[in-house]
């Protein structure tokens, strides 16, 4: 009878506050509900790992009555900042460090100037076929993965049969790889980068050119007055998280590319190339040194982010990332 | 014809547009030459890679190397139902994840919709670097040596979510859902039925980023997976040239007698293997270039 009472008392229930409370509230949980997969993952997946990263002002050993993530941390002796000493020692870590920002650098560059520069070029175009076409060749690099890259490259620098074998022993000789690991990197994203200026060149309103060249305005003058002030709010938020990115580089290019040939490791060491090297290696404390290494470049990365964007927002907060 | 001179009014001379075809085009060329490259390679007989070496013009077409690799046989088809079997079952759980996810930081009237942004945006600024993370998915996940070492790691992309965030937001009027809501329809079904069926296009396009991220990942099973039997085909490739450039590097370490150069690799087979992989990828991508290409420009736009 209560039972009965209750459902036909929810039914017969007019709309008061306190019905469309209950409405939101069960709202409110469903959707919650829906958050908690991707939630979950996000604390396992990316925020244990930053609980995890004490382990960088650790000796880290194995807890042995409960070995297990949360017993050998809580189990370790802290030994403050010496693994972070790889910072001061040598130059393997200052030489892998200025890799990492002058080929970033370079990258950053190149591929805003030529990215601009081709996705105007290509608006140009008259021919609706033709601009779709060069856009579907350059977009497909960027759907190769950097195995199958290396391979590309590797048919032209191959020692026996490669097209370039007989200018140099290229695997064995670091000259010249700073132009080849930049060429690739353009190679696989100036595509993708071009295309996100196209689409943002396409959305300015076609009156204003027309306007501009019956005032007499030249080609050069439009695009100089007109497109790139348009578009450099995109050019601007791209840059800003290049620039975040600028001590992260790609495992893969610098990985794969080079085929992990040790004689070019002066010019291609990077810094995750680095830590994943060190971390394979079997030397003692060697998971240490890698967090602390992946630590030192996840704050150095915060920074970098946090700074480009601080300064954007203060010369026009329209154009910052957050 | 007047018609189509007035076209003309605004537009570059006839040369400068002839230039800009060249210096374009040229671009694009050298974006798909090196695949091109490659198929030629693997279409190269032996004798003819012995006497001129790689060529665009090779001296004899054969297929041997096709035959060599599906000869591999087993090696090869595990590697390539495992590629097929992350694919799939990582797209669509990393779907489904997204879809609710995204669900949630657009619909208005959420009170933790701010908390869960904050979640989600703030491992884009800040991560705990690699070796906690691959002692999290191995030591206590335990996921090592298992074929979801290399899914997990990437069921969910915030970038992802942000584009289907804002899919959701240019392409679906919220007065649609409050509607539906008071029609008695629960979240759930105004996920599902509703939002899910208009934001097609928005998911297709993160689907596709997402099934291409799959199908092209080496890396976690560089990290994990030490177990032949659960290596997909990217990390097969990789090895099989790794292997060969270690053996080239120490042959005079290991000693040339040493080695059975009968059982190794031809340049050819993997070459052969390369395009193997690129080929679901090429055919398939003048139909999806431009859902990627839409749905990006629609996600781009910023809040």
């Amino acid at each position: 009878m209560i039972v009965t009472e209750g459902v036909e008392g929810l039914f017969m229930q007019p709309l008061t506050l306190n019905s469309k409370r209950s409405a939101r509230f069960k709202k409110t949980i469903a959707i919650t509900v829906m958050m908690l997969p991707g939630a979950i993952w996000l604390l396992v997946i990316r925020y244990l790992p930053m609980i995890g990263v004490v382990m960088a002002f650790q000796n880290h050993r194995p807890y042995v009555p409960n070995p297990g993530f949360w017993g050998n941390i809580i189990n370790s002796p802290f030994v403050g900042l010496r693994n972070f000493q790889f910072i001061f020692f040598g130059d393997r870590a200052w030489n892998m460090i200025f890799n990492t920002i002058a080929y970033n650098a370079f990258f950053i560059v190149l591929t805003t100037v030529l990215g601009v520069a081709l996705a105007i070029l290509i608006t140009e175009i008259g021919s609706k076929f033709f601009a779709k076409l060069y856009q579907t060749l350059m977009f497909f690099p960027f759907f190769i993965s950097w195995v199958v890259a290396s391979y590309f490259v590797f048919a032209f620098l191959e020692p026996t049969f490669g097209l370039l074998a007989h200018v140099r022993e290229w695997y064995m000789d670091p000259t010249g790889w700073p132009v080849i690991l930049t060429s690739a990197h353009l190679w696989k994203t100036l595509g993708y980068t071009c295309i996100v200026y196209v689409a943002a060149i396409a959305g300015i309103d076609q009156g204003m050119y027309e306007a501009a060249a019956i005032d007499g305005a030249s080609k050069w003058k439009q695009v100089w007055h007109i497109t790139i002030p348009t578009i450099k709010p995109m050019i601007i938020i791209l840059n800003i998280l290049a620039v975040g990115r600028i001590i992260m580089a790609d495992f893969g290019l610098f990985w794969n590319v080079t085929m992990d040939s040790g004689p070019l490791q002066r010019a291609t060491e990077v810094f995750d190339t680095y830590v994943y090297r060190v971390m394979i290696s079997n030397v003692a404390g060697a998971m240490d040194f890698a967090t602390a290494a992946g630590l030192f470049q996840s704050i150095i990365g915060f920074i970098c982010i946090m700074g480009a964007n601080a300064i954007v927002r203060k010369i026009n907060p329209e154009n910052s990332l957050f | 014809m007047a018609g189509r001179k007035k076209f003309r009014i605004n537009k570059v001379s006839r040369a400068s547009e002839a230039l800009f075809h060249v210096i374009v085009g040229g671009f694009a060329l050298i974006c798909i030459i090196p695949f091109v490259f490659i198929i030629i390679i693997a279409f190269t007989g032996a004798e003819s890679l012995r006497t001129i070496g790689y060529s665009f013009f090779p001296a004899e077409v054969t297929m041997v190397n096709f035959n060599a690799a599906f000869e591999l046989g087993d090696q090869l088809w595990r590697s390539f139902y495992n590629s097929i079997f992350i694919t799939f079952i990582g797209t669509f759980l990393s779907l489904l994840i997204a879809i609710m996810y995204a669900y949630g930081l657009y619909r208005t009237g959420y009170p933790l919709k701010k908390f869960f942004t904050i979640l989600m945006f703030f491992t884009m600024l800040f991560g705990g670097g690699l070796v906690p993370f691959v002692i999290v998915i191995r030591n206590l996940l335990n996921l090592g040596d298992t074929i979801w070492a290399m899914i997990v790691p990437m069921l969910m992309a915030p970038f992802n979510v942000i584009i289907l965030r804002t899919f959701y937001k240019t392409c679906i009027p919220e007065s649609l859902l409050d509607a539906a809501n008071i029609d008695g329809c629960g979240e759930f079904r105004t996920l599902f039925s509703i939002v899910v069926p208009l934001a097609k296009p928005g998911i297709a396009t993160i689907g596709l980023l997402t099934a291409i991220g799959f199908w092209n990942d080496w890396w976690h099973a560089l990290l994990f997976v030490r177990d032949r039997s659960l290596i997909p085909l990217q990390f097969l490739l990789m090895e099989m040239q790794r292997n060969m450039e270690f053996i080239r590097r120490n042959i005079t370490m290991i000693g040339a007698e040493n080695i059975n150069f009968a059982d190794l690799p031809t340049q050819g087979l993997r070459m052969a293997l390369a395009v193997i992989i690129v080929v679901p990828i090429a055919f398939a991508y003048p139909f999806f270039q431009r859902y990627i290409i839409s749905g990006m420009t629609i996600g781009a736009v910023k809040e």
